[in-house]
């Protein structure tokens, strides 16, 4: 299975090397690192790499990548999804997935990698495995929803993230309001399938600590309410070098809970030069290098919606742009599932101490881009 | 402080050792000392007495290993602490010890000892971190020792430890292949493991010493489809994977009566039937040949291990794990019927969600899925649109998915989607939705003008590399009707001064000159432009400069001729060897001179030849005989160790195969009942007196006989509707796919899974608790009520033959002991126990129906109580004994049923039609004055997951007469009754069976040695013990046997000790193991442990047994 596994610098450094059967020198990297360097893009790197003697197969996270070897056949789905994994337990355990914290945390690090394989096959994979730690019991659930929509298509994904800390084996069962809402939905491994398939209810004995209980989609044919409307204008001038942009933004279906954190981006054609804008609300930044506007709106206010106007100078001489850039918009709003979905009850079963219970919903808006 | 201090002398000492030494080669020696100074006071911290310092020093080491530097000099130092205490600093040695021991083979030996003594260990993790390490060190001296700890942790008593045995075996078998035999031998056994932590690994090994030893697989087939769900999920991708190939060798194919159907209603093949047919012709001929051939032999029907494969992977769609539900997908791919491997694709298309590397593989695969499945993705259309932020490679793959699901319906939609996409900045993506565009138009007909319209007003767009793209495609399809296109032709020429990419060039330059005569004016005019920049063209455009010349040479040479020679000339003195080759070859072709004038004849047959158009396919084209989800596939080429996967065989191998030896079990569980009852009658009759004989008499030719009609009927059925089912299933399955919601309902139905048991056995388990408490309060009155019951309707028998009367008094009597003489009531535990159970019975079932009937007995209770309480003198408890090795229940009575009584018991025999059902044998009596017709049964009302063989329906049953058949009830492992209608020409009853728990076992043989290893795996949570003392009249080994025996259905395992008995068996439906353990003390106290894996069965079992025991 994974042979060898190389932690990559996004620079290109291989900081970190860990061997689980015989040791295959570094240099088997170099084709790798060939390969990045002609995507250029770090996320069109193929992920997985055929050299003379080894297959390479690697993730981007975190602006590192994880690269494993191996020889012989393997499912890569298999090896793709462990290095994730390897990826969310450093991120559990240090906070974040970063170069300079893996680099501090080198011996953990080295720990972790040798529980988590042996010879290649996955040993432990399970953070609550892993940390082996008893918690004092409280328990508090969150419920996260994710909205991603177009003008085009839209759907919702929503996960139930959980964190439990509760001793002993206590037997949980949550169930919903509307679970007939829920399109396509799977599991954390300690759900009961049946059990769902039959009541539509999850039951399950939960591992300690956090972890992502249930992942579901809430497809297209229910009605997605777009939360937010965008009015916008982005032209460009056929003669001369200069163009302008409209851009208001309005609440629109958000059952009184107000839009936060509202962030648009707008990546720019290559040719733009500089934009001058003003905005009614928030701060604008321009980056020269990606040619990305991004706007940070902060929270939606309905009486006074939040514009942003002004002009755009391109290159002189380059042609018009013949795509009108596209409007990524990102937001949360607290207190509400734009899916609707509705926990109705978690119940405990099997010990005997009452447990804190709570529920968070958040909506948040995953690829809400808006073709002009 | 004083340790660093220690610390920073020993620095500077050897510092001053090292300086001179390499004090003459300053270059090297500069690293060199610095190195060598660092690694000294890591030598010093490993030395000294202080696990902190050993801590930091092993920290250090490991960090420099990290990140590749070698630490290999160190390593007498730190092998001595090997054996050290602290479990940090050991932990470290051993990661050390891991990286380094194949370069330091003889130093490694060193470090064996400690490893061995870890084995003996009694902790499991230290015998498992001690095997894994041993293992993992690859110094080929130690091969035996190694052998010898695989061997023994394999059969080691924690599961864990057998865990890292099959995790060793591929290490050993990498270090020395030699040993693949005893290996194997190790992975047999540890395959028949029924563990669910074991399951992953072994297999995994299996899969890496010897995945050609499929035979190995067939007796624990049928364990792993049961155990999958709960492998954790690493190891389920294994299993999966592993099962899919076992599938293609042992089963047929489910498809081939639909490949002929295919066949016959060819029509719905348009789309791909341009590129596909002449290819898969003859794999279409055998095809049919063999589909004929199959069509001929009989319908095809799926092995139930086929199905039992598919439905249990299926629930795994629903994984988190992106492998897993890959695994799933790509075997639905492989061995489902057409019409259930929709299923598959609403999981995929969610990985599409998941991270852009997942993204990448899945697509890779539904590429490849949406060659010979279109349909299935056609809803998830829009799911495969693209985003701008996609990275490129996913892009493209989505256009290839989105190409392959374009037909004549979605095609516009498609082509709209592709509009935009022409649009993006990214321009490798362009060219490729061109590339797209073109494979559209030439698959489907109709588009076909639209596109090449579109494509045309592409020519147009400023970006040269669009134009470019656009322009080689429309040369692929204008060869496909070039007569119609000359102005598209025309257009093109132009597009010569202003098109600067090469492939372009050329690609219009083949255009013109394949064409020429659709443009006799332009095209002469277009080789002098060209001929006028021939020398700072490409080489590609160069070649086809002259291919172009050559042809107008052939066809209109006296425009030409010129023209060609003047190319032709400053080909000849090109750079390229390749264009002053294909110079001079043409110069020979077409000019004829004396030499070459016999070709010179052909040379417009060589040049104008008609040629076909191109075919534009999908480069994911018959990727399918890769295992889908593979690195083979992804690469398409066949990685190292990939196991090919098989064709499906022509005719099934022997599915016999696969079975466990059930019958030998049953058998000997027969046997041991018999001796049991045999050891039953001198134990009672010394106080049963004459009634005894009779009664067992009785009650055994009935059993003899219902068992014999019963087994004998179902015999014969058996054979014909096994097949009917598996085509009625076939059929269903068929339905549920169109309609979601009916597969739902369906799975519910057929649903046998362990979670809902579980689940349901929790409310059981609450309600059973209820049930006991109120047996507590209410015992002795209910118990009254019970027996008058009975005894009331064997009064009521008794006037029909005066003998049976007598024995039947003396029966009633016995039961009438308990009211009247509550002291002596612990020595009647068989009545007892029987009225808890009809207990059960009658409570969950407060049909209307049941009550009135209630009062109608207690009316006449009273009179009978009067006779019975008179009769007491005559007890004796032991005259139902016999009987109650079957005890019977009362399902219908004599006066609810009007005159029919039916009476139901567990006969305990295997249900023949289906080994998951538990048999309950019915006995119908007709004591009406009228002949009761078509007994049958309806409207099954039944707990989820609950199944019910009907018994066969009894046409006949005269007045007076009595008659048995049997039905087979799956009670999912769970106490809940089966409800039920029973019907007769006229009339309807509703009845309810409810198992007591020992019914829900069958008997297994284990020997003593079987029973300790299996009940040491069933520790923990998985084993209730209560202490208990026995019943006076049961303080001997016969005794409890029987008792326990009669409460569940379990077989005696042999056991060394006199003080112990031992009683094993599985549940029905789950086969989950119920062992018993009785172990007797001084004075009767006793012990009861029970190991089951199934809580709740154990709990109730131990209640049961409990009151057999001490009543």
């Amino acid at each position: 299975m994974i042979n060898s596994l190389f932690l990559i610098s996004h620079s290109g450094d291989i900081f970190l090397e860990k061997h689980w059967k015989s040791v295959i020198s570094r240099s088997v990297c170099d084709y790798f690192l060939e390969a990045k360097e002609k995507a250029g893009d770090p996320e069109n790197v193929a992920p997985v790499l055929q050299t003379p003697h080894h297959y390479l197969i690697s993730i981007y996270r975190g602006k590192l990548f994880f690269l494993s070897v191996t020889q012989t056949e393997v499912p890569p789905l298999f090896v793709i999804e462990f290095l994730h994994r390897v990826a969310d337990t450093f991120q559990d355990y240090f906070g974040d997935c970063s170069e300079v914290l893996i680099k501090e945390n080198t011996v953990t690090v080295y720990e972790l990698l040798e529980e988590m394989l042996d010879n290649g096959f996955p040993l432990a994979t399970e953070s609550n495995v892993l940390k082996e730690m008893i918690r004092p019991p409280t328990i508090l659930r969150s419920v996260v929803n994710t909205l991603t929509g177009t003008t085009v298509f839209a759907e919702i994904q929503g996960v139930i993230e959980a964190c439990v800390k509760l001793t002993g084996m206590p037997d949980l069962t949550l169930s919903f309001m509307n679970p007939r809402l829920l399109d396509d939905v799977s599991f954390h491994p300690c759900v009961r399938f049946k059990r769902w398939e039959s009541e539509h209810v999850l039951s399950f004995i939960p591992p300690d600590g956090n972890f992502r209980l249930m992942s579901y989609h809430v497809s297209s044919q229910n009605l997605v309410a777009i939360p937010v409307y965008v009015k916008q204008n982005i032209s460009f001038l056929e003669t001369g070098s200069c163009g302008r942009l409209d851009i208001t933004i309005g609440p629109k279906q958000t059952m009184g809970k107000t839009v936060e954190s509202l962030m648009v981006t707008i990546p720019m054609p290559k040719s733009v030069l500089s934009v001058n804008l003003t905005a009614t609300q928030g701060t604008y930044t321009f980056d020269l290098t990606t040619k990305v506007v991004l706007w940070d709106v902060g929270k939606l206010n309905p009486q006074k919606l939040p514009n942003l106007r002004g002009s755009i100078s391109i290159q002189t001489g380059s042609p018009k742009p013949e795509e009108n850039p596209s409007i990524n918009i990102d937001m949360k709003i607290q207190q509400l599932a734009i899916s609707g979905l509705k926990v109705s009850r978690l119940d405990m079963y099997g010990e005997k101490y009452k447990p804190f219970k709570g529920v968070k919903y958040v909506t948040k808006a995953g690829k809400f881009q808006v073709r002009t | 402080m004083s340790s660093s201090s220690a610390f920073n002398e020993e620095k500077g000492g050897s510092s001053s050792v090292g300086e001179p030494e390499y004090g003459h080669d300053p270059a090297s020696g500069g690293i060199f000392s610095s190195d060598y100074k660092r690694h000294d006071d890591l030598k010093e911290m490993l030395d000294s007495n202080k696990d902190s310092l050993k801590l930091e020093a092993m920290k250090r080491i490991v960090a420099m290993i990290a990140r590749g530097k070698n630490a290999s000099d160190l390593f007498p130092a730190v092998v001595k602490n090997v054996a050290c205490k602290n479990i940090e600093v050991k932990k470290l040695v051993y990661v050390y010890l891991v990286r380094y021991a194949e370069e330091q083979q003889d130093l490694a030996l060193l470090s064996i000892s400690t490893f061995q003594r870890g084995l003996k260990d009694p902790n499991q993790l230290i015998r498992a971190s001690a095997l894994r390490v041993l293992s993992s060190i690859r110094v080929t001296i130690i091969v035996p020792i190694m052998m010898l700890a695989i061997k023994e942790a394999a059969s080691d008593m924690s599961p864990y430890v057998r865990k890292t045995a099959a995790h060793a075996i591929p290490k050993l078998y990498s270090l020395d292949p030699e040993q693949k035999d005893q290996l194997i031998e190790v992975i047999e056994k540890l395959l028949a493991d029924k563990t669910t932590l074991v399951a992953g690994s072994v297999v995994m090994a299996f899969e890496e010493v010897c995945p050609e030893r499929i035979d190995l697989i067939h007796k624990n087939y049928r364990k792993l489809c049961n155990l999958l769900i709960d492998v954790e999920e690493w190891g389920q991708v294994v299993i999966i994977n592993m099962l899919t190939r076992y599938a293609r060798t042992q089963f047929l194919n489910p498809n081939i009566n639909e490949s002929l159907l295919e066949e016959g209603g060819g029509g719905e093949k348009t789309f791909y039937g341009s590129d596909e047919d002449e290819d898969e012709d003859e794999e279409e001929k055998e095809k049919k040949a063999e589909a004929a051939a199959m069509a001929k032999r009989k319908p095809y029907v799926m092995d139930p291990d086929h199905r039992l494969l598919l439905r249990n992977t299926k629930p795994l769609l629903q994984s988190r794990n992106a492998a897993v539900v890959m695994a799933v997908a790509q075997l639905y791919f492989h061995l489902a019927p057409k019409a259930e491997v929709g299923v598959i694709a609403k999981a995929l298309v969610r990985l599409l969600r998941s991270h852009s590397e997942v993204q990448y593989v899945v697509l890779q695969n539904v590429a490849t899925m949406t060659i010979k499945r279109r349909g299935m993705f056609e809803p998830y259309l829009k799911s495969f649109y693209i985003r701008s932020t996609d990275p490129t490679q996913i892009k493209i793959l989505k256009l290839e998915v989105l190409t392959n699901l374009a037909n004549e319906t979605n095609i516009s939609t498609i082509l709209r989607e592709f509009q935009t996409y022409i649009k993006s900045m990214d321009k490798d993506f362009v060219a490729a939705t061109i590339q797209a565009i073109g494979r559209c138009a030439t698959n489907i007909g109709e588009v076909r003008d639209t596109c090449l319209n579109g494509l045309v007003q592409l020519l147009s767009n400023r970006d040269e590399l669009v134009v470019a793209e656009s322009v080689v495609v429309i040369k692929k399809l204008l060869q496909m009707q070039p007569e119609k296109h000359s102005d598209i032709i025309k257009h093109m020429a132009k597009l010569t001064d202003n098109i600067q990419v090469p492939m372009a060039r050329a690609s219009i330059l083949w255009l013109i000159g394949e064409y020429c005569e659709h443009v006799p004016k332009i095209a002469p005019d277009v080789l002098r432009k060209m001929a006028k920049s021939f020398t700072n063209e490409e080489d590609i455009v160069k070649l086809q400069i002259l291919n172009l010349a050559a042809k107008l040479y052939l066809t209109n040479s006296k425009q030409t001729k010129l023209l060609t020679q003047y190319v032709l000339n400053l080909a000849k003195y090109d750079q390229n060897y390749d264009i002053r080759d294909r110079a001079r070859f043409i110069r020979q072709l077409i000019v004829p001179t004396e030499k070459s004038g016999a070709l010179s004849k052909y040379a417009k047959k060589l040049f104008l030849a008609l040629k076909p158009a191109p075919v534009l396919e999908s480069p994911f084209k018959d990727r399918d005989h890769f295992q889908l989800g593979s690195l083979s596939h992804l690469l398409n080429a066949k990685a190292g160790g990939y196991q090919e996967l098989p064709d499906w065989p022509e005719s099934a191998p022997d599915p016999s195969v696969r079975n466990v030896e059930v019958p030998e079990w049953t058998k000997c569980s027969s046997r041991e009942k018999r001796k049991e009852k045999k050891v039953e009658k001198p134990f009672y009759s010394d106080s049963e007196g004459e009634s005894g004989p009779t009664e067992s008499a009785d009650s055994e030719s009935d059993s003899a006989s219902g068992s014999e009609s019963g087994s004998g009927s179902e015999g014969s059925g058996s054979a014909s509707e096994s097949e009917e089912s598996g085509e009625v299933s076939v059929s269903e399955e068929d339905e549920g796919e169109e309609e979601e919601k009916k597969t739902k309902k369906r799975e519910l139905k057929k649903a046998v899974q362990e979670s809902e048991s579980e689940q349901s056995s929790e409310e059981e388990d609450r309600k059973h608790e209820r049930k006991m408490k109120q047996r507590k309060s209410d015992s002795e009155s209910e118990s009254d009520e019970e027996e008058e019951s009975e005894s009331e309707s064997s009064q009521s028998e008794s006037d029909d033959s005066e003998s049976e009367a007598e024995v039947r008094k003396k029966k009633k009597a016995a039961e009438s002991k308990p009211p009247s003489k509550p002291v002596k009531k612990e020595t009647k535990k068989e009545k007892k126990e029987m009225s808890l159970l009809d207990l059960d019975d009658f409570e969950p079932a407060p049909s209307p129906q049941v009550t009135p009937v209630n009062n109608l007995l207690s009316n006449s209770l009273v009179t009978d109580l009067e006779g019975l309480s008179l009769s007491e003198a005559v007890l004796s408890p032991a005259t139902i004994a016999p009987s109650s090795a079957l005890k019977s229940y009362e399902l219908l009575h004599r006066i609810t049923g009007e005159g029919l009584s039916v009476e139901y018991c567990f006969s305990r025999q295997p249900f023949s039609p289906d080994a998951n059902m538990v048999a309950v044998q019915m006995q119908f009596t007709n004591s009406s004055t009228s002949d009761t017709k078509n007994l049958h049964m309806e409207d099954v009302k039944l707990q989820s997951g609950m199944r019910v063989k009907d018994f066969p329906e009894i046409e006949s049953l005269p007045a007076g007469e009595t008659a048995t058949a049997v039905m087979g009830i799956d009670f999912c492992d769970s106490t809940q009754a089966a409800n039920f209608q029973l019907c007769t020409h006229t009339r309807k009853f509703f009845v309810s069976i409810q198992p007591p728990v020992g019914e829900l076992m069958r008997p297994v043989f284990l020997t003593e040695n079987e029973f300790k290893k299996e009940q040491g795996q069933l520790m923990g949570m998985n084993e209730i013990t209560e202490k208990l003392t026995l019943d006076a009249k049961c303080r001997n080994e016969h005794a409890i046997v029987q008792r326990v025996t009669t409460a569940a259905n379990l077989s005696r395992v042999p056991c060394g000790s006199d003080r112990e008995c031992r009683f094993a068996g599985r549940t029905v439906t789950s086969g989950s193991l119920v062992l018993v353990t009785v172990a007797t003390r001084e004075e009767g106290a006793a012990q009861l442990t029970i190991n089951c894996e199934k809580m709740v069965i154990g709990t109730m079992l131990v209640k049961d047994i409990l009151l057999a025991l001490t009543q």
